[in-house]
């Protein structure tokens, strides 16, 4: 009895009794969120737009930010670094296209799926050749970004938000709206579009998968940078950065693979489910909870909604 | 089908010119399985060309390896003069060759007009960065390519439709949706893979008056896949015949019809 309550009413009861603090954790919940969602997408992208799922989005989120720190680190103004950055993002979308996802077209899924794996591993030898294994400091302030903090004070007490935390959502919202117009407005959207919904009725109107290859990649990869910052100006810039892709895929099995909304909200119930357990039910389990939650929260969605949040109605046909 | 919804065509095949498409000696193997077997055959500009054949004779395969899905092992390809072991499909998209598919194989998740607007891929070259502003000349570039696909709609009747998810309609409007989508290329040289599959015969009707329409006022040139042998004598100049990935017949259809191998193909009579 004493469990139950303990499970399923003193959380609630908490919640009520101080709702700044409810506030607090909602709000800290959400920047998590809006992070597993950039990241997510950044899958998605790709997925949509060959069936491939990219193993390689968590490092390119790293080497992203590396580059920028490295470049910075070289004497250059901040600005300068971020163009050349993703000029590096890319040549690497173009690199990938030429000498993995070109040669092997017309392959199974899982052969380009281990391809993505070996890139990985070239990524992090590659960034620790360059710019040596150990944790950097985001040059946050150097790129213009706020670092402050606001208070406001509401319900009898004060929530705090870190100024970084809402720049770090204006740009996200910012990037996926942009992302959205260009899908939706624009020739090579519409091409890109097409090429997720039937690769065979692409080429025969002339698409090129090659060049649509280039750009996913490259949009990925600017994400990947935007990720980077912002996680980056949260923690340092370290490889054990990779290890938020692992999040990215509860996010995906409850938003689908294949649909952009699908992975903000779900990027979003992820990080806001994540934190109000660790909060309000992880003490009742001595905490940790933050590491497998988000797993739970995903295959308890599964057996409602086996196709994701968003993602197309299977239809089996016998 | 009534002689009135037939239009009379203007005698548009040119026997004496070289041919727009011409395949020589092409055989194509998957596997163990020969699905072409050295077939040689020609498509003269401005004709109504049919293939026909019974289930499983290659003419599908055929079709790929004219627009470039398919490799063939041997043979050559001419398109417009050009000798070639293969195509690619953007070669024969951007050469203008167009097509249809016999599964219709459309963008789903789109709708009518994008997928019309689709079809005008290669004719919009504004780069990636217009197209990020889509300011200035790439705006205009869209604004005129959507005035020739508002012409393809008007001409199809699919008004009402524009806005609708083409997954949502019928599946003899989504024919005629992809028909669309493939008259957008502005194509020379337009292939269907069964465009009247599936179809009741108000359908079939509708979709002849469409190709032969297509091929009177524009004068593209149309190879077609057929199984319904009384549109196939209504629409094409001239027929070829495939049974097990060999040619078995070629020439005009009245001929082809009294054909006794190609009688003994529909029958299934063993060789
Ligand atoms: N991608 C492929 N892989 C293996 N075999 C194939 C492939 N495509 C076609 N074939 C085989 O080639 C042969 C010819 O097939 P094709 O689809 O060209 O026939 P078709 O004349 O279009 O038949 P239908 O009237 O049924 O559409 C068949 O035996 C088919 O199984
Ligand atoms: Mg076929």
């Amino acid at each position: 009895m004493d469990v139950l309550w303990a499970v399923l009413v003193q959380p609630f009861v908490d919640m009520v009794s101080a709702p700044d603090f409810l506030l607090q954790v909602l709000w800290d919940g959400f920047v998590g969120g809006v992070l597993y969602a950039l990241i997510a997408l950044g899958f998605v992208l790709i997925f949509k737009a060959s069936g491939i799922f990219n193993f390689a989005q968590g490092i390119m989120v790293v080497f992203a930010a590396l580059t920028l720190v490295g470049l910075y680190a070289l004497g250059m103004p901040a600005w300068v670094a971020l163009g050349l950055t993703l000029v590096v993002m890319f040549v690497l979308a173009v690199a990938v296209e030429r000498l993995v996802l070109r040669p092997l077209v017309n392959q199974p899924d899982i052969i380009l799926f281990m391809a993505t794996i070996g890139l990985t591993y070239f990524l992090i030898g590659l960034g620790e050749f360059v710019f040596g294994g150990e944790p950097k400091v985001m040059i946050t302030e150097a790129l213009g970004l706020p670092t402050g903090m606001r208070e406001w004070e509401v319900f009898g007490g004060v929530v705090f938000f870190q100024e970084i935390d809402i720049a770090a959502a204006a740009i996200a919202i910012v990037m996926v709206v942009g992302i959205g117009v260009f899908f939706h407005y624009t020739r090579i959207g519409r091409a890109l579009r097409a090429v997720a919904d039937d690769h065979q009725a692409a080429l025969s109107v002339g698409i090129s998968l090659e060049q649509i290859w280039v750009i996913v990649w490259f949009t990925a990869g600017v994400v990947a940078l935007a990720t980077g910052i912002m996680w980056g100006a949260r923690s340092d810039v370290s490889f054990a950065l990779q290890i938020i892709a692992l999040k990215a895929l509860p996010v995906l099995i409850l938003g689908g693979f294949t649909s952009i909304p699908g992975a903000i909200v779900g990027g979003l119930i992820i990080g806001i489910g994540e934190k109000l357990g660790e909060i309000y039910w992880g003490p009742l389990i001595g905490g940790g909870i933050e590491s497998w939650l988000a797993y739970v929260i995903a295959l308890v969605f599964l057996l409602f909604r086996p196709q994701g949040l968003f993602g197309e109605r299977i239809i089996e046909r016998v | 089908m009534t002689a009135a919804v037939v239009p009379i065509r203007a005698a548009a095949t040119d026997a004496a010119g070289p041919p727009l498409l011409a395949l020589e000696g092409v055989t194509l193997s998957f596997g163990g399985v020969r699905a072409i077997n050295d077939v040689s055959f020609d498509v003269r500009k401005g004709e109504i060309r049919a293939i026909i054949g019974p289930n499983g004779a290659g003419k599908t395969s055929m079709l790929n390896v004219i627009n470039g899905f398919y490799h063939p092992q041997q043979g050559t390809i001419t398109y417009k003069g050009t000798v070639r072991r293969r195509m690619r499909p953007y070669d024969a998209a951007s050469q203008g060759i167009a097509r249809t598919f016999q599964n219709v194989a459309l963008f789903k998740g789109m709708t009518t007009l994008d997928n019309i607007m689709a079809g005008r891929t290669l004719k919009m070259k504004r780069g990636f960065l217009w197209q990020c502003l889509r300011y200035g000349p790439a705006l205009s570039e869209e604004i005129e390519n959507r005035r020739a696909v508002e012409e393809i709609i008007d001409f199809l009747e699919i008004e009402a439709i524009r806005k609708t998810p083409v997954g949502k309609l019928p599946y003899g409007l989504q024919k005629r949706v992809e028909l669309a989508r493939a008259l957008a290329m502005d194509p020379e040289l337009l292939l269907l893979d069964e465009p009247m599959a599936g179809m009741n015969l108000e359908e079939k009707e509708d979709m002849s008056r469409y190709i032969l329409d297509v091929n009177r006022l524009w004068g593209t040139t149309i190879a077609l896949i057929e199984h319904d042998m009384g549109v196939v004598m209504d629409l094409s100049d001239r027929v070829v015949v495939l049974d097990y990935g060999v040619k078995i017949a070629d020439g005009a259809p009245e001929e082809v019809q009294k054909n006794q191998d190609v009688i003994d193909a529909y029958l299934g009579v063993p060789h």
